[in-house]
């Protein structure tokens, strides 16, 4: 609650003072103002809208699952399953869609109900997470992490241990194709991100995640619905991982639940707590998160495109988590 | 349980507020006692079963050549998480112990060109640092462990693939040094790894229970703000704890280099930290800090590849078959003990 009130203080002046705090609260946006300014005089090619486009099909999956997973860490758990769930949305997406005599356990099904069967699969896990984390009362990071060692296996049991490569030209068009040189799949990210922003200010789910993030007991002795906030939030987190899940797999023509969504949940984390959102709860911010899935994003094509090897990107993007959190830490806003 | 709680409400006289405040306090003690028992020794417990319904039903599995595979494979990860059981139990959590592992691991085979002292002090030294600068920035900066262990992750992975060259150098041990013998020796036909992890998980043990080194640890884990105003060096027990985890995963590398001769890519270790905290749940140590046991830890990766061991050759299930049985396995003793616990505290709040 403290976090919305604060958020919408400053925004009533004219023009807010440009201190130390301004600095604090607005840095993961200066930082990919400065990344950006840095590409247009340095970086060769990167004025050309073909690198943007190439930029916002890679960023739109991890931006997708972070907002999930901004949820989740807004109400102070975390989700460790959604690389596995974005997996499992794979396989199902790919034996859906596939024909039986291609693939054993294909179904053939038409498109949009193969995609429909993949988000509920999310929607399962989710679930699943919520009921464990919400009902149960298991810690949010173990009750993740069977998911997460489990759900694989299952992804790979679906499609038994396989790959199943998928030429189907609906998967081709939604991996490829644009709206006014804007391609589909970063305006189905932006579009969620709305959603999500509308969900976070607007709504009194919003409110209620916010307020059990902050407190859980004062949230609980308020008579807020918790558990069920709680299990909506998973479930939430399950199908926007789906959806990742299926953008990832018409983007490599493949379900691959080998290596589908690997690392994606730590990613998601990163672009969560760079943009300025406290791991513990409590303080959710939609567009940092989309600040900073964008910045990591450009941060490796840009080290990418200087020729700066992927070993030296890999410590500077530590260096960019340790920075952002310890700059942030400092914040009046977050205390 | 629930019967001293419908007496309380009417305030009886004095004989019966005795016998009631006595009925609370067993029925508390009970639970507690009960929950610490399954916590501890519940890991312990559930291995021995385990083991005898494999002795029963798989005639492979209690053959001895088995049973020593299955301790050899355990214990390069299983010294991972006796440095994470520390870490957890101070309240805190290492992500980065896969990534200084593959830092062990590859220093160690670059090194034993240089000799077998070489091999281990040199990448002992490498990870300990990386443990000693990720716990000064938890500690000194108090920044979250999750996240400044989830930097180092990545921040400490570049640096292998920095020293492989991209990950295009394999190093390879040349042969017949002293220190392949670390890696390949055999005491009672056991190998040296299990009897060094064995080790480690005895000193872990003596210095949890019987140190001030331990206790403080215990207290820091329970409330660090308490630990801080009781004069305890909070800040040196965080460092520590996190050099303890670099030093474990990077003696698990040197291990792992030596019994292995080299010749490992720079990927690996790739989730070995999530294995490592599964084995520490599973072994009783609760994430939130204060409390744990090593011997908890010890059964808890000992059961993690008793059971891939049972599912792959008793049941001939595949890898992936496997996968989901040990997520499932993890899932139903989180829930367990989080039902016990809640029953523990449920009695205790009446």
């Amino acid at each position: 609650m403290t976090a919305a009130t604060n958020a919408e203080a400053p925004s009533r002046r004219a023009l807010p003072r440009i201190d130390a705090d301004w600095v604090r609260d607005k840095g993961v946006y200066i930082a990919l103002a400065v990344l950006v300014l840095y590409n247009v005089f340095f970086t060769a090619h990167f004025n050309e809208f073909s690198n943007a486009q190439l930029l916002m099909k890679q960023v739109a999956a991890v931006l997708i699952v972070s907002l999930g997973m901004l949820l989740v860490i807004g109400t102070g758990g975390i989700d460790l399953s959604v690389g596995a769930t974005m997996a499992i949305a794979g396989s199902v997406l790919g034996l859906a869609v596939s024909p039986a005599s291609a693939v054993s356990g294909g179904m053939g099904l038409n498109l949009t109900v193969a995609v429909i069967l993949a988000i509920l699969s999310g929607l399962v896990v989710g679930l699943f997470n919520g009921v464990i984390v919400g009902v149960v009362g298991v810690q949010p990071i173990v009750a993740t992490l069977s998911l997460l060692v489990g759900g694989r296996g299952l992804a790979l049991v679906l499609t038994s241990g396989g790959l199943v490569q998928l030429f189907v030209p609906g998967l081709d068009k939604l991996a490829s194709g644009k709206v006014a040189g804007f391609p589909y799949v970063i305006l189905i990210g932006l579009a969620l991100v709305a959603i999500v922003a509308v969900l976070v200010r607007r709504t009194t789910f919003g409110y209620r995640l916010v307020a059990i993030g902050g407190n859980r007991k004062a949230s609980v002795l308020a008579g807020l619905p918790v558990r069920r906030t709680v299990i909506t939030v998973y479930a939430l987190s399950g199908v926007l991982a789906a959806i990742a899940g299926i953008i990832a797999t018409a983007r490599l023509h493949s379900a691959d639940p080998s290596y589908l969504g690997i690392g994606f949940e730590l990613n998601a984390i990163t672009a969560v707590v760079v943009g300025g959102s406290a791991l513990s709860g409590g303080k959710v911010k939609v567009l940092g998160t989309l600040t900073g899935a964008l910045l990591m994003q450009l941060l490796s094509s840009t080290l990418n495109s200087h020729n700066v090897p992927a070993s030296a990107t890999s410590m500077a993007q530590a260096a960019v988590i340790v920075a952002a959190v310890y700059i942030q830490r400092s914040s009046r806003s977050s205390e | 349980m629930t019967t001293p709680s419908d007496h309380e409400a009417p305030v009886p006289a004095t004989v019966h507020v005795a016998i009631d405040e006595r009925g609370v306090t067993a029925g508390v003690a009970r639970a507690q006692a009960l929950t610490s028992l399954v916590s501890r020794s519940g890991a312990v417990a559930v291995l021995l079963v385990l083991l005898l319904i494999g002795a029963i039903f798989d005639k492979g599995f209690i053959h001895l050549d088995n049973l020593r595979n299955i301790a050899l494979a355990a214990s390069y990860i299983g010294l991972i998480t006796a440095g994470m059981t520390f870490v957890i139990i101070s309240g805190g959590i290492d992500l980065s112990v896969g990534s200084v592992f593959a830092l062990g691991v590859l220093t160690s085979a670059f090194m034993s060109r240089h000799g077998s002292l070489a091999a281990i002090v040199i990448p002992l030294a490498c990870c300990a640092l990386a443990g000693l600068l990720q716990g000064a920035v938890i500690a000194f900066l108090r920044l979250p462990p999750f996240i400044v262990t989830l930097a180092g992750l990545t921040g400490v992975r570049g640096v292998v693939y920095y020293i492989t060259k991209e990950g295009n150098e394999v190093p390879k041990v040349p042969g017949h040094k002293a220190f392949e013998t670390l890696g390949q020796g055999t005491l009672f036909t056991v190998g040296y790894p299990v009897w060094i992890t064995v080790a480690v998980f005895a000193v872990g043990w003596w210095l949890l229970n019987r140190t001030a080194f331990g206790q403080a640890v215990q207290t820091v884990g329970g409330n660090d703000t308490a630990a801080e105003l009781m004069g305890l060096p909070v800040k040196r027990v965080k460092v520590l704890v996190y050099v303890m985890t670099g030093l474990c995963a990077g003696l698990a590398g040197i291990l792992t280099t030596a019994s292995s001769g080299g010749g490992q890519e720079a990927r690996i270790g790739d989730q070995y930290e999530l294995t490592a905290i599964a084995a520490v749940v599973i072994g009783g140590t609760l994430l939130t800090g204060g409390v744990g046991s090593m011997v908890g830890s010890l059964a808890g990766i000992a059961l993690w590849f008793v059971i891939s061991n049972l599912v792959t050759q008793g049941l001939q299930f595949n890898a992936q078959d496997q996968l989901v049985v040990s997520g499932g396995f993890l899932l139903v003793v989180v829930v367990l003990q989080t039902l016990l616990s809640r029953r523990a505290a449920n009695a205790a709040v009446h």
